[in-house]
């Protein structure tokens, strides 16, 4: 009887009889995703400098030091290179590397503050809509409209000029603007969990909405939902550094790595370093999310990929 | 069809309407914006006059809709600073915005629609990796950054383009680049995920069947079908770009709607502001309605919806 279930001839071993539990083939699927190990390890790399940036930082970053200014980073060779300024000092003599280390902290923070505003946002319209349908639906999908027709870089200046720059106003700007695709994906996977069995069975057992949507809802919704978070993740990311960019972000001297390629514009033709560092570390950031978010979906989800 | 077209714009006019409303409450979300265009040390008594001038002293109902109503008529009141019409000033721009995007866009097609057909016919060979690392780059790199890069290689190291300005073809080209690559990964991953769909469907297989060359099922069979998805993304991104403009118009100072955009804010410029927001703001709903009227053409299933 057995016979046919195995794969080859032979003594069955335990292995052979017992498939493996849906826990060890998710540790399978994960380790065997090259995209998410390495997206994963830089993101682990960038968090732990920013939450161990006192100890890393070989000095303060915003200790200016104009006799200083200007020193090359480590690799570029010539007379003003020192050990003392690994990734050299930017115009006003401040120490690039702390200043890197310390600007892991704000776009972190805004990613992250910024997420969890749009998320709550975007999850509970996309839940609503996808859940009740009709009316409601049309109704979510006409806000998501409406938004998605709101140009986000343009709205989030001139909010941020009108009220006036701040970490807070960003954090909360972005929040409120990013939450579309969250509302986006949210409906349509609340709409495929909705058709199912289960959710009837729930419904004719007596169970309040609140309750299947939490219990029942919830669980079956949580891989898109974490998917989603890590893309908006590097989205705000990237949105915070542009609006910083053009200085209506995080205001001076906070070390955020959009700042820091603005105020080194100007010299960019004679130190590129001053902006490639930083670029470097945004792109490697937003990169590891990315990758991180794409393998979490692969092994999550296999079927999704597209 | 006739139904859904009318239905379709009818959701377009309330869009339109909702964002004129966000719009112009925008100036409202600091409190008194007399106060913020008066600055810092201003006089009570200036603060009046400005307020009088503007007639922010009216009941915020009736500003409303005079501003609605002579934004309908194409006069968007006088800017704050230029001392010109507002609609005069954009419309003047305007088409500099539109070259760009239309370049961006453009390139972005050209990049990712090969790439993505390729990647298609050859699931998971070298090539297909090659496109999916462009499409995890792309989306991971700051555009002003990448601006930026480009014109310290492109512009100063190599010296092939113009750095600034926007006074012939040569000057588009950078930042229609770095304007476009953002956009180039969505568009290649729907197209291969498009074109995958469809060479698995049965009419490809009985086009195969029937001995058709590889070339005549791709092109004339499978890429019809597959691009179609691919157009109506390609008109909302062209949306998302006349809005995202405003970093790359202000790297490569292109004379156009962003840069506007961007001197505006810098001088709290409210009327060219709110402006330009529901001009981008309609140029996009336009674009989707566009788009979702020539899919629903194309594809007969789309009109129930």
């Amino acid at each position: 009887m057995t016979q046919a279930a195995l794969p080859r001839a032979g003594i069955p071993t335990a292995a052979d009889i017992l498939a493996p539990s849906p826990g060890v083939l998710l540790r399978r699927r994960i380790l065997r995703h090259w995209g998410l190990l390495i997206g994963g390890t830089i993101l682990a790399v960038i968090v732990l400098m920013a939450l161990l940036a006192p100890l890393i930082a070989p000095h303060d970053p915003y200790d200016q030091d104009l006799a200083r200014k200007l020193i090359p980073p480590i690799w570029h060779g010539g007379a003003k290179v020192t050990w003392a300024h690994p990734l050299g000092t930017d115009q006003l003599g401040r120490d690039y590397l702390s200043r890197l280390v310390y600007g892991a902290r704000i776009s972190l923070l805004i990613g992250v503050s910024a997420m969890l505003i749009s998320g709550v946002i975007g999850t509970v319209l996309g839940v609503i809509a996808g859940y009740f349908g009709g009316r409601v639906d049309m109704l979510v999908s006409f806000i998501v409209t409406t938004r998605l027709s709101m140009p986000v870089v343009l709205v989030a200046l001139a909010v941020v000029s009108i009220v006036g720059s701040s970490l807070t106003v960003v954090i909360w700007v972005l929040g409120l603007l990013i939450w579309d695709r969250f509302a986006v994906v949210m409906r349509s996977a609340t709409q495929q969990i909705r058709a199912r069995e289960f959710i009837t069975a729930a419904q004719a057992l007596g169970c309040s909405t609140p309750r299947i949507l939490l219990t029942e809802v919830a669980p079956n919704v949580l891989n898109h939902l974490i998917v989603v978070a890590t893309l908006e993740m590097a989205h705000a990311i990237l949105l915070e550094a542009a609006l910083s960019f053009l200085g209506l972000g995080v205001q001076p001297p906070t070390p955020s790595w959009g700042l820091m390629v603005s105020e080194a514009k100007g010299l960019m033709f004679f130190d590129p370093w001053l902006i490639t560092i930083p670029g470097i570390a945004l792109f490697a950031l937003v990169l590891a999310i990315n990758m991180l978010g794409d393998g979490l979906r692969d092994v999550t989800a296999p079927e999704n990929r597209g | 069809m006739l139904a859904f077209t009318v239905k379709r714009l009818g959701v377009a006019l309330l869009v339109a309407l909702t964002v004129s409303l966000i719009t112009f409450s925008m100036i409202y979300v600091s409190g008194d914006p007399a106060i913020a265009i008066a600055g810092e040390g201003a006089r009570a008594s200036d603060i009046e006059a400005i307020r009088k001038f503007y007639g922010f002293d009216r009941p915020i109902i009736v500003q409303y809709v005079d501003w609605l109503a002579g934004a309908l008529r194409g006069d968007f009141g006088r800017s704050f600073t230029l001392r010109q019409p507002v609609a005069d000033i954009i419309f003047a721009r305007l088409p500099v915005t539109i070259l760009l995007g239309a370049a961006a866009i453009g390139f972005a097609l050209v990049l990712a629609i090969p790439l993505g057909v390729l990647a298609a016919v050859r699931p998971n060979s070298m090539l297909d990796r090659f496109a999916l690392t462009v499409a995890v780059v792309g989306q991971a790199m700051p555009t002003f950054w990448f601006a930026l890069t480009l014109i310290l290689w492109l512009g100063v190291t190599w010296r092939l383009l113009p750095i600034t300005g926007s006074d012939t073809w040569q000057h588009f080209v950078m930042p229609a680049i770095a304007l476009g690559y953002f956009v180039t990964p969505a568009v290649m991953r729907l197209t291969r995920a498009g074109v995958l769909e469809v060479l698995a469907s049965d009419y490809i297989r009985t086009a195969r069947a029937k001995g058709l060359r590889p070339p005549t099922v791709l092109f004339k069979h499978a890429l019809r079908n597959a691009i179609i998805p691919v157009v109506s993304l390609a008109a909302v991104q062209f949306g998302f770009m006349l809005g995202g403009s405003i970093v790359i118009e202000t790297i490569f100072q292109i004379n156009g709607l962003g840069y506007l955009a961007w001197e505006s804010i810098q001088r709290k410029d409210l009327p060219t502001m709110q402006a330009i927001v529901l001009v981008l703001a309609v140029i996009y709903v336009l674009l989707t309605l566009l788009a979702d009227l020539l899919n629903a053409f194309l594809d007969p299933r789309l009109r129930a919806a």
